[in-house]
């Protein structure tokens, strides 16, 4: 069953075009890879996807239900996740304080105000089964600041994973990680396959061949080849790009 | 703000310790030179910057023209005594409700923008509450404002309090700074305070964790400008008076200096600080020289270059220092545990 399904995706800011017609179809389970080089179109795509860019035309549909034009929130509220290329959490809270706000259980109490958050022993058990799932369960009361640049990439995830998802979109999860953090996310990645739809926006190609089912090349705001690793790496468009030579 | 044992309780040592306090003021507050309206002047502003702080501290709202909803409330409460009903409570529900209705409706056009558009948005619509109040002659007096406004008695059926005097007026005012309190400091770490905090931090991750991020900021705009308004209400009826100098410009950036010079941006307390350091800087060197505020201004700039954290979290700083080297007594550890 296709679970998040795009077509004829076109973006253009002012009187430049950033995606053209893009099309991607992604089965429930799957974990689908975009690749491209910068300025490809890759992360505007998943802007698009989950809400905070606006396209010119196309659809986007979840589960046969057209989201496009809704909000982030909705979006998200719809079962999307996403994780950001420049890291985005809430550096002032705890590990714990920043997985407390992405679950479900809590999010249904965002108006609550005659309780206080302090004290609420269910929902931070909660958190901390989700920061054990990402390796950071002795870190639950550090301060997101406080964490390294790898454990941090790692909050981000376990962020994205509370909110308990259907689709978890991933911006270049790897970028700015050593070869160390690399391999404990794609193991961690691994763990989350088949459980999960996963669209992941990478440049490592080594991690993306390791880990997809298959993939997507966007070059020039235009899917140029798709398919499996196996299938990529002999595709003539991505040899000459250079893109598949780390598969 | 930090996540404590102190943020689960509905009223913290550190409230009672401080109510202990305020009470005994009228006691002593004479023999220091001072006098008792000071310490209901105090009150009011701590009341006001805590409000205040909600949308500037707690969802990191610049709202720079909130005086406008002070004076809503000031103007409410006379109106609605000359008007409406000659009673202090519904007089303070009337100020309440239309200090928020107010915010609500600025909130509604403010609301999706953020930074400097909506700093700028709010100083707009402060603008336009104070020229009505300049202009509507006939419903609000004009430059004159509304004069002759009663301090009617705290009725509670049975027994009714006398508020004529400062003192009666003082306590009257401590209790509901009381309730203000406990409230507020609920509200900032209720599950709600605690996503108006992450959106302060980030909106854009709020919103993609299905915060209707625009809903936060209108809601606690709205009830920031409600509090402001009770404040307002409660200075109209201390001033006998409501005039449009409390909605000027020069009033919303005062509450703003007061909030940041007492370090409303790293701790709950920072407004009140910040209150009780301006009003007796105000009297004290005010009494020495008129040039008292350039004198306060040269103190802003200095904690805005140097401390930024304000003197709050100046103070906290310095705490948490000698309790990391093993300084600090039950009662430091008390202090900093109660934000």
């Amino acid at each position: 069953m296709v679970l998040i399904e795009a077509k004829g995706v076109h973006v253009r800011f002012g009187d430049r075009v950033v995606l053209e017609e893009i099309d991607l179809s992604v089965p429930e389970g799957e974990l689908h890879g975009i690749m491209g080089p910068n300025g490809a179109g890759k992360t505007t795509f998943f802007n698009v996807l989950t809400g905070r860019v606006n396209m010119s035309r196309g659809r986007i549909r979840l589960d046969g239900e057209d989201i496009a034009g809704l909000s982030p929130h909705a979006i998200a509220n719809k079962g999307v996740a996403r994780s950001f290329q420049i890291m985005t959490l809430f550096d002032e809270f705890s590990a714990r304080e920043n997985v407390t706000m992405a679950l479900p259980s809590f999010r249904a109490r965002g108006f609550d105000v005659r309780h206080a958050l302090a004290g609420d022993r269910r929902i931070a058990e909660e958190a901390d089964e989700v920061l054990a799932s990402v390796g950071l369960g002795e870190k639950s009361s550090v301060v997101a600041r406080q964490l390294p640049y790898g454990e941090r990439r790692a909050l981000e995830v376990a962020v994205a994973l509370a909110q308990r998802p259907r689709v978890l979109c991933l911006d270049e999860p790897t970028s700015g990680l050593g070869t160390d953090g690399s391999r404990r996310l794609a193991e961690l990645i691994r763990r989350l396959k088949g459980k999960l739809t996963i669209v992941a926006v990478e440049h490592d190609m080594g991690f993306l061949f390791s880990l997809a089912d298959r993939i997507s090349v966007i070059h020039w705001g235009q899917v140029i080849a798709r398919g499996t690793p196996r299938e990529l790496q002999d595709n003539e468009w991505v040899k000459k790009s250079n893109l598949g030579r780390f598969g | 703000m930090p996540n404590t044992a102190a943020a689960a309780r509905l009223v913290t040592p550190t409230m009672v310790a401080l109510w202990l306090v305020l009470a005994t003021v009228p006691l002593w507050i004479s023999k220091v030179g001072l006098y008792p309206y000071l310490g209901v002047e105090i009150l009011i502003w701590s009341m006001y910057a805590l409000a205040f702080n909600l949308v500037l501290g707690t969802a990191g709202l610049p709202s720079f023209g909130h005086g406008a909803y002070f004076g809503v409330g000031a103007y409410a409460f006379g109106l609605c005594q000359f008007n409406l009903a000659p009673n202090l409570w519904i007089c303070l529900v009337a100020a309440i409700a239309a200090a928020g209705f107010a915010g609500l409706v600025v909130g509604l056009f403010i609301s999706h923008r953020r930074g400097i558009y909506f700093a700028f948005m709010t100083i707009a619509f402060a603008q336009i509450f104070w020229t009505i109040a300049i202009k509507a002659y006939p419903l609000t007096g004009g430059e004159d404002g509304l004069l002759r406004i009663a301090r009617e008695p705290a009725n509670f059926g049975i027994v009714a309090f006398d508020l004529k005097g400062n003192v009666a007026l003082y306590y009257f005012v401590l209790v509901l700074f009381a309730l203000v309190v406990v409230a507020l400091w609920r509200l900032v770490h209720s599950p709600y305070g605690r996503v108006l905090s992450a959106i302060r931090q980030s909106e854009t991750r709020a919103a993609h964790l299905g915060y209707n991020v625009w809903l936060y900021k209108l809601s606690i705009f709205a009830v920031s400008a409600a509090f402001s308004g009770l404040a307002g209400g409660l200075f109209a009826m201390a001033q006998l008076s409501a005039f449009p100098d409390v909605m000027s410009l020069n009033q919303s950036g005062l509450i703003v200096m007061m909030t940041l010079v007492g370090g409303g941006l790293v701790s709950f307390w920072g407004p009140v600080v910040g209150v009780v350091i301006f009003l007796i800087a105000r009297d004290v060197i005010g009494a020495l020289t008129n040039a008292w505020m350039l004198y306060f201004g040269l103190m802003f700039v200095t904690l805005v270059l140097f401390r930024p954290e304000g003197v709050a979290g100046m103070i906290k700083s310095l705490l948490e220092r000698r309790a990391l080297r093993g300084q600090g007594s039950n009662a430091l550890r008390l202090i900093l545990r109660s934000g």
